[in-house]
Formats: structure tokens, sequence, C-alpha cells
């Protein structure tokens, strides 16, 4: 039964194949027995998620139920879900239980769905392998000696794993994309303001975005569906009407106009990897495609930019973790300073408080102009590569990330490094555009992912585009030898 | 060597919204602590700001009163520092693009004279919350509380140019400000209620130099009088340091209200760098000139424009109608009592005169008027007519602020009417004339011209026979009859 | 680029972190990696380029003035370290 997607759950739920309680129990169970291989998640609400299969099972037997009744799916522990702890992966936010729920998390249980429970990432989503987590490093199901990628390397692992079909996740330079590519899963971040931010932990607030990560473009559009859309508790969620990102999963790619950035083929790029990629772009040549040479000739400034952007607005989004109104509080503080010196410091792990750091730099007196304000003006840079190139193709593809999954530990004492492994995947967030990473093979045995960059608010045709692909191959379908 | 005092003011004024800048928290005063802070004002995780439109809307009010540049497009900023009763560890405030641009308005000063101060900008921004010190609390654990209720309601703060040139035109400056945001309705203004506040920016330099010496910031002056002797102590603080070869420091300073003197805020000097950068939850606010131009038609009259009406349309004097337009609940007042009683000059006089002495002695602001304007009217309409004279007027006021009902319902009920009746008054002064022979003959034997200086004090013995009632215009007639006829 | 102890006291005042005596050179040379990283943006010509703090062009839209949040202060107050008479309690504060 884990083995199901989202679109074959919901056939079977409404065909009385199973119900959803049945389905729910059967993935609890599995977490139980397998995640203590993975660490995919940080809390597990069983007895609430059998709650909800009941009453979605009620639902479903008087033949009113909405899109997702009785489909599991769990939240990236970044998104705040009423009466659940929500963490973020710190040890600031470890005794945080949120008295509201996320848009995101909303949007869910209206549309009938259970949730598992949360899952882990690296700490206050700052990460590219899940090993910054306060509640220990996430596992790759591909290779438990590696990293599944970050942030959402909880979400990513346990989808992966086979603990559930779908989770919820979040993007601010990568975060979505990279550990899918890591995974062998299929993971959107959607255009910037599609899917709500409120109740999402802010870690870069004009960069973060939240999407899904699950096993097919299929069930990715499915839920998309639920996520998105106007929220106006957001400022800057789009008002713009949501849609059925199903709908065009069938339409023809013929005739498609592909973009390939030479920038994403050069130095740094491994060798399988890239070999991957190319396969992936010829099979979809004999889709239909034409692939175009473009270039995104700013595309080396994307990772410096976004290095100063979002510690930038990290530092400030921070803040509020002060040990006053809620959180982590040093024992017996001797003063007001000694507080706040002392529950951030020991409230937070290392790669957050040298991102905060770094942020208060680039923001202070005499740095200001040179960083913060030269990072935003590179930024319109980039913006405008893709605005150029998207005057002429329809789609942008590469790859998702240089490398396959590296070694746990491996990246630790460099966060350059680490950084660097963002580096196809950040200027999608800087510029605001639509990424996806889909799975296309396998490097030294492990997941590939071809990462899709569609034009703003292109998301059904990206998913499209994303579908059709996995019509015609089976990567998707390939399963970690852990999951077995 | 002469001294030359330069102030600017930064004035924080509470716009008077339901509900707060970026939540839709109450902004009521008085609430027990902490019931009117949401999870935004809390600064939850995950919680979002929206701005409110009437926040906005009142600050183009504002800038249009000024006559001030609008900021089409104005843009948030986190402006960075770390304090208990700022929950985000930022303010949302603006910077570069605030919401108002430059303007200048007119002050008017005691001696009559007006001068023009120059408005640098204005730009909305949120309050932080308060700190309590342990007073509140029964255990003596000596820790602060925080009370976040306030958190979030919107401010406009507006930013002078170093224009003032003494204590008494910042005062009138703020004084200004405060008639213009009543006036508008945008703020009640309640200076004890923190509405309104005042950071003012003060240096000294030597008459005639053009460069400004460097300057003292005293935060939190909250009363139009600590404004003055704040500057006043500050500026006298500045000039002895220097002539006693000291160096001014620019730091910030608080004023000690029961010691008189200002002293610096160390504690706030360390390392204040607030790294502002544009708020990244918020986008740029555009206003459009339709919006704009709306508000304008929608503006109420102001003090200047009401001043020269009150001028013009009823013909008072320039200082007059300057004191009545200062706040518009005495214009208010002014105006129904003017026109219900079709005396505009009289109802002035009454109004800056008896009226202000009443309300000044109950500390009573003219809303809460124990005499309503209908029935200042009324008392100056029987004056008018003769009914009663402007002496027994005063006795007929008092009765009113006792809460004796109206103009006419105290004349009745304590029979104050005056006496017309050429019989009565007849009587009057046979009776005068009677009781003072002596007098009587000394007028007979006067020179003539000397006679009608002596008549005063028959008039007088008249006047308090019948208790002030008698019509003194009929007294001076018949007397002046009578005693002709003794000649 | 190297940054100096003394500069990564001063932001970590700013930022209310404490950093330990012993781990300060390794913040200081970590910071300075990224640093480095960051200081390629100086070599990029962007003379009359506007600065990009939103990925969009759009505008905000403003909300109705309505008070709409009741008073949920024991929830809340319930998830704060410490607090006494509705009252969130932090060491003493000196203005």
């Amino acid at each position: 039964m884990h083995q199901l997607t989202i679109a074959e759950i919901i056939r079977g739920l409404r065909d009385r194949q199973f119900s959803s309680v049945e389905i729910t129990s059967h993935l609890l169970e599995r977490i139980q027995q397998l995640d203590s291989q993975f660490n995919s998640f940080i809390t597990v609400t069983g007895e609430q998620a059998i709650q909800q299969a009941a009453a979605a099972d009620a639902r479903l037997a008087q033949g009113n139920a909405p899109a997702l009744c009785g489909v599991p799916i769990a939240h990236k522990d970044i998104f705040c879900t009423n009466g659940v702890r929500t963490s973020c992966a710190s040890k600031m936010l470890d005794n945080f239980v949120p008295p509201y729920d996320a848009t995101v998390v909303d949007n869910f249980l209206q549309a009938g769905a259970v949730s598992l429970g949360k899952t882990n990432m690296d700490e206050f989503a700052m990460g590219s392998s899940n090993e910054s987590s306060y509640y220990g490093a996430v596992k790759n199901p591909w290779d438990v000696e590696r990293i599944p990628g970050g942030s959402s390397g909880g979400s990513a692992a346990a989808v992966a794993a086979q603990l559930v079909p779908a989770t919820t996740a979040s993007d601010t330079g990568g975060s979505i994309r990279q550990p899918a590519a890591m995974t062998g899963t299929t993971g959107l971040k959607p255009t910037y303001g599609r899917v709500s931010r409120w109740g999402m932990i802010a870690f870069a607030s004009s960069l973060d975005q939240g999407g899904p990560i699950a096993r097919t473009a299929e069930d990715a559009a499915l839920m998309l569906s639920v996520m998105a859309g106007p929220d106006t508790k957001d400022s800057t969620c789009l008002d713009r009407p949501t849609q059925d990102y199903t709908a065009n999963l069938n339409e023809s790619i013929s005739g498609l106009k592909i973009g390939v950035p030479s920038e994403y083929f050069g130095e740094g790029l491994d060798s399988e990897v890239g070999a991957r990629v190319q396969e992936a772009l010829k099979e979809y040549e004999k889709l239909g495609a034409e692939l175009v040479e473009i270039s995104l000739p700013h595309s080396k400034l994307a990772v410096p930019a976004y290095y100063v952007i979002a510690p930038a607005e990290a530092s400030a989004n921070l803040s509020r973790f002060d040990g006053v109104r809620y959180g982590y509080r040093c024992e017996n503080p001797a003063d007001l300073r000694d507080l706040y010196m002392r529950s951030r410091g020991e409230g937070f792990g290392e790669e957050v408080k040298r991102r905060i750091l770094v942020g208060s730099y680039a923001l202070s007196a005499g740095y200001y102009d040179a960083y913060y304000n030269k990072a935003q003006q590179v930024r319109r840079l980039i913006k405008q590569d893709f605005v150029d190139a998207f005057q002429k193709v329809d789609v942008i593809m590469g790859p998702t990330a240089p490398n396959p999954a590296f070694k746990l530990g491996e990246k630790n004492a460099d966060p350059v490094a680490m950084y660097l492994e963002d580096i196809y995947t950040i200027a999608t967030n800087l510029a605001g555009l639509p990424g996806m990473s889909i799975p296309c093979g396998f490097a030294h045995g492990l997941p590939v992912g071809l990462q899709l960059i569609g034009n703003y608010l292109d998301e059904a045709r990206m998913l499209n585009i994303a579908h059709q692909f996995q019509q015609a191959s089976d990567w998707h379908q390939k399963i970690a030898p852990a999951a077995q | 060597m002469e001294w030359e005092v330069v102030i600017g003011l930064e004035v924080h004024v509470q716009l008077a919204t339901q509900s707060k800048i970026f939540s839709g928290a109450s902004t009521a005063f008085g609430a027990e602590p902490n019931t009117q802070a949401c999870a935004i004002d809390l600064a939850m995780p995950g919680t979002l700001p929206v701005p409110n439109e009437e926040a906005f809307r009142y600050a183009v009010m504002f800038g249009l009163a000024m006559n001030a540049e609008i900021g089409k497009r104005s843009v948030f900023e986190r402006k960075n520092y770390f304090y208990p009763d700022l929950p985000k560890g930022y303010q949302t405030t603006q910077l570069e693009q605030p919401i108002v641009g430059a303007g200048q308005i007119e002050i008017h000063l005691e001696d009559g004279s007006s001068k023009t101060v120059r408005l640098h900008h204005a730009h909305l921004e949120e309050d932080a919350g308060k700190s309590l010190h342990e007073a509140v609390f029964d255990s003596g654990h000596g820790m602060s509380g925080i009370d976040l209720n306030r958190a979030g309601t919107p401010l406009i703060e507006i930013v002078s140019e170093p224009d003032m040139r003494s204590a008494a035109e910042a005062v009138a400056y703020l004084k200004k400000i405060h008639s213009i945001v009543t006036y508008l309705g945008i703020s009640d203004g309640d200076m004890s209620q923190g509405s309104l506040r005042c950071d003012a920016n003060v240096s000294v330099r030597l008459k005639g130099e053009e460069e400004l010496g460097t300057r003292a910031e005293i935060k939190n002056l909250n009363s139009f009088r600590f404004i003055e002797k704040a500057i006043k102590v500050e500026a006298q603080r500045q000039i002895d340091l220097i002539e006693d070869g000291g160096k001014v420091v620019q730091e910030t300073r608080l004023y000690d209200a029961d010691k008189n003197e200002t002293r610096s805020m160390r504690s706030k000097e360390v390392a204040n760098d607030y790294r502002y950068f544009p708020c990244p939850d918020l986008l740029p606010v555009v206003l459009s000139d339709e919006y704009i131009e709306q508000i304008r038609a929608e503006l109420p009259e102001l003090p200047d424009a009401k001043c020269a009406r009150f001028e013009s349309e009823y013909g008072l004097s320039a200082y007059d109608a300057d004191q009545l337009t200062q706040e518009r609940a005495t214009a208010d007042y002014f105006e129904q009592v003017a026109t219900k009683s079709g005396e505009p000059k009289l109802a002035a006089n009454w109004v800056m005169g008896e009226l202000a002495a009443l309300l000044n002695r109950e500390d009573k602001s003219i809303v809460d008027s124990p005499v309503p304007a209908e029935h200042l009217a009324s008392l100056i309409a029987r004056i008018k007519d003769n009914t009663i004279s402007s002496k027994i007027a005063k006795q007929v006021f008092e009765a009113m602020a006792n809460g004796e009902g109206d103009a006419d319902t105290v004349i009745e009920a304590k029979g104050l009417k005056q006496v017309t009746d050429t019989g009565a008054i007849e009587k009057l002064v046979d009776d005068v004339l009677a009781a003072n022979g002596a007098q009587v003959e000394n007028y007979r034997s006067a020179d003539p011209d000397k006679r009608p200086k002596m008549m005063g004090f028959f008039v007088g013995q008249i006047m308090k026979a019948s208790k002030g009632q008698a019509n003194p215009q009929m007294i001076n007639e018949i007397l002046q009859q009578k005693l002709n006829a003794l000649l | 680029m190297a940054v100096d102890a003394q500069t990564v006291e001063k932001l970590a005042e700013l930022a209310r972190i404490a950093i330990s005596k012993e781990t300060i050179d390794d913040v200081s040379s970590r910071l300075g990696d990224v640093l480095q990283l960051v200081d390629q943006l100086q070599a990029v010509n962007t003379d009359g380029v506007e600065p990009m703090a939103h990925p969009l062009d759009e505008v905000q839209v403003l909300r109705r003035d309505q008070v709409t949040e009741p008073n949920r202060r024991e929830e809340f107050l319930a998830l704060a370290p410490q607090t006494e008479a509705g009252l969130y309690l932090v060491p003493k504060v000196i203005d």
C-alpha cells in the first residue's frame, strides 16, 4: 500500500479498495519500523492522524469528500501546526506548540488530507544536507551513509523511503529541488507568492516559497492544487486565482522550446550527473521538444548574491527568537543582555548563528551599499537574464545539483563548499521563478535530478512537461533499497 | 556672547484607527495587559504583517494639511534593535521612501508674529509595547513586565527641519501639529495617554554662526510644559558647558521633571547600528492621484483657513480668531455660540473669558464643558435683548455652570430679569434721593460741570437697591429728570 | 577576506548572540570564507541598476481597518518562559 501514489490512493479510497484508516495505520507502522534508519520525522502525530483518517472515511462514505480526503501526507516542521509542536528543527523552538495553523496546513485540512506528522529539516531551513537539525541528521534512503539534501531533507527522505506519498516542503535557495534530486523524488518550488507563507516560519522572506515533494509530477500537481492560492494574511502572496494543476498534464509537448544554459554545464558539474541530464534532454527531443542553447550570463553571481540577501533577511527574521514570549530561554539570566545573548547563543545552532552574523555584517553601517545593496542590484541582473531567456524558450533545463548525494559530514567543515551545492537552484529563488526537480537516472549509483525552470506562474505547463517525461521514463519509479 | 538655540522636533502621533497598523488587534487604550496583542503583535513564528488602509489615509490627510509632497510609492523598512517591548526585534518603519515628503507650516507666536517651519518628512511606523517595573508585582523578584497592547499601534513620526529658535517656538510648532491632527480627526492628540509624544533635537551656536552645533536629543517629552522647560534647561546646559570650555556630545538625554534637568541615557548609546533594509514581508504601497485627490476633497477646514474665515465672517480680531481656532473643539463651540446668539464678538469674549476661566478652574476640556454651547448662546441673546445686564449675566453663567439649566431657566428661577418698569425705577430713584439728602444737597450746590460725575454715586446706590436688575439706561434717564427737577 | 575577532564581537553584540572565547577564531575564519565568497559581487558593474528587494513587481494590497483579532492572551502567555499578572517577565529593563 505504501507504494501507491496520491492519484492511486484517491482512486483506491473512492473505490473502497481500502480505507483512510487502513492506509494511515499502515504508513504509521512503517514509520515506526523504518524511520530510525532515516530520522525523517521530528514528530509523528499517530493518534491525531487516525482520528483525521476516521473522519475522512466518514466523509468518503457520505460522498461529499474534498480533493485529498483521506490521503496521508506530512508537513515540513517549518509549517505551524495548531496544537502540534513546530520546532523548525531548532533547540530554540523545541517546546513551541503554536496555537494556529499555517495557511498551507489549513488548506490541507480543508482538503481532507491526513497529516502523519512533521518532517525533519535543516535548522530554520538553513542548509543543503539536513545535518544542521537539532534532532540529528537525516539519512538518504538510497544510502544511509549519505545526506538526503536539504533543507527539506526529511520531507524528501520520507517520500523516497515510502513512509508517506507526499510532503510539504519549502525552498529558499533550492531546499525542495536539491533534496528531491538527492533522493530521486519530484519536487516543485512554485513562483514566489503562489503559495502563502503565513505560518511558514520565515528564513528569508523574499526568497522563501512552500511547495510539494512527491513521487510523481502528477502527485505534485495534486498537492500544488491544494497548497496554492491567494491569502489575504500574506502581503506577498499573489492575488491571482489558482487552478487545477492536473488539468494539462496529458497535453503534448511537441514543439516545446527547451533552453539549455551553457553556464549550467561548466566546471564543477560531475560528469556522470551531466551525462544523465544530457540523456534526459535527448529524451525530450524524442518527445518533440526542441533544444535551444541559451546563456544566463550572471549565473555565477547567484550564490554570492544569495549569501548576502538570505542572511540579511534572516538576521532580522530571527530576531524575534529572544527568549521572552516563547521558545528557549537560558537558565538564570543575569540581566537583559545576558538573557538575549545566552538564549540566542545556546538556542541557535552553528550554521544559523553564522548566517545571522553574516547578515548583520552585510547590513551594518558602512557595508550596506557594498553588500546588501550590491546584491540586490545583481539580483536584478540575474532576473533579467531569465526574462531575456524566456523571450526565446518555454522552459529552461539543466542539472538540479552539481553532484549526487555526498557523505554525511563530508562538507561540514567547509560552509562555502556546502553553499556551492545550490549553485543551479539559487538563481530561481532570486528571480522568483518556479523550479522543479525530477529524477533522470543515476550517477555513482545515486539519484540525479533534472531541473526545470519555468516562467512566472507557469507551474501547470512545467508539471505537464515533467509528467510527459515521467510517462516516457521510469526513473521516478525506482525504489530506494532501504525502502524495500 | 550671544547664543542662539536651534531646535528640531520629532513628533510621534498615534493614529486613531480601530485596529493596529499591521494586524486586526484593537488599539483601544486602557485594556488589561496583553489582551490586545495578537499573534502578529507578539511576533509569533510564521506570522506576517498586512498594512491598514486607514493608517495610510490618515497619513495622506496629514501630508496634505502640511502642504507636503505625498509619497505615491512608499516603502516599509526594518529598523533592527533588541528591546523587550519590540517583539520582532525590529521596528517596521519608513526611511528612504516615506508616505509624506517635505512640507511646511506657519506657526503663530504669542507676540502675534508668525513663522514658517519646514517639515523634513513624516513616515508611518508601528509603536512599541510598554515595560512596567517591579511596582506592579507583589513578589519582589525585581523583574520587568512587558505589556504588548500598544505594540503595533500606528504612528506617524513627523520630523521638522531645525527651524525653531526658542522653546516658545517649539511649543507653538507642537501646538500647531496638535491642532492639525485633531482638526483632521486622525488622532485624539491626548498627550497624557501618549497619543502625541515628542523628541527634541537641541543645539546652540553663537548668533550669526552658519554651522549647526552638536545636538543632543531629548527623548519622550509628553506635555507642552515639559517641552518648554526641557529645551530651556538643555540649551542652558550646553551654553554653560561651552562657556566653561567643554564640548557638547551627540547623545540621547532624558528630561527629569522633578529636578528640572536633562541627563544622559548612556545605556541606549551602545553601538546603535540599526541596519535598516526594506521589509521583505511588505510590498511598496502605491497610491494613485485619484486616491490622493479624493482625500484632499474630503479634508475638513483647517486651523489657518478657519482663522481667516472667523476674521472675515465674524469680524473678529486676528488675535481672537487665532485663539479660538487653535483647537477644533473650541472653534466648533465658538461657532455654535456665535451663530445661535447672532453676536459673534460677544460670543468670542465669553468663550475666551468666562468660559475659559471656568474650564481652567475645573480642569476640563471644552468638549466636557459644564455649560453647553446652546446655553451660552441663550445667555448672550438675553444680554443682547436687554433681559439682563452684563453684570447679571455673570451670575447667570455661574448658575448655568452649576447645572441649573439654560439662561432663561436661571433668570426665571432666580428672578433676575432686568427691571424696565418706569414706575418701579422711579420709586427706586425716589427712595435713594430721599435717603441721601446730604448728597442731593451737594449736587444742587455743585458747579454744573461737576454734576455729571456726581450722578455716578446715585446710579450706584439705585443699582444696588435693585440688586443690579434695573436697566442702567432707564436709571440714568429717570435720575437725570428727577435731579433736574430739584435744581 | 579575513574578519578579525573584534568585528565578530561587534556583530555578536548587534545580533545578541553569545560567542565563547574558545570558538571566536573558528567563527572568524568561517565568516571570512563566506565574505570572500560574497566579495565576488564587488567586481560586477551595477551602475544604474535599481536594487531589487522583491522578485515580482507587485504592490501592496491594504487591509480594511477592522478589529478581527479576539483576546487570546491566556493561550499566548502559556507559551512564554515566565509571566506574571498578564505580563511577560524579563530581567529588569533600565531606561
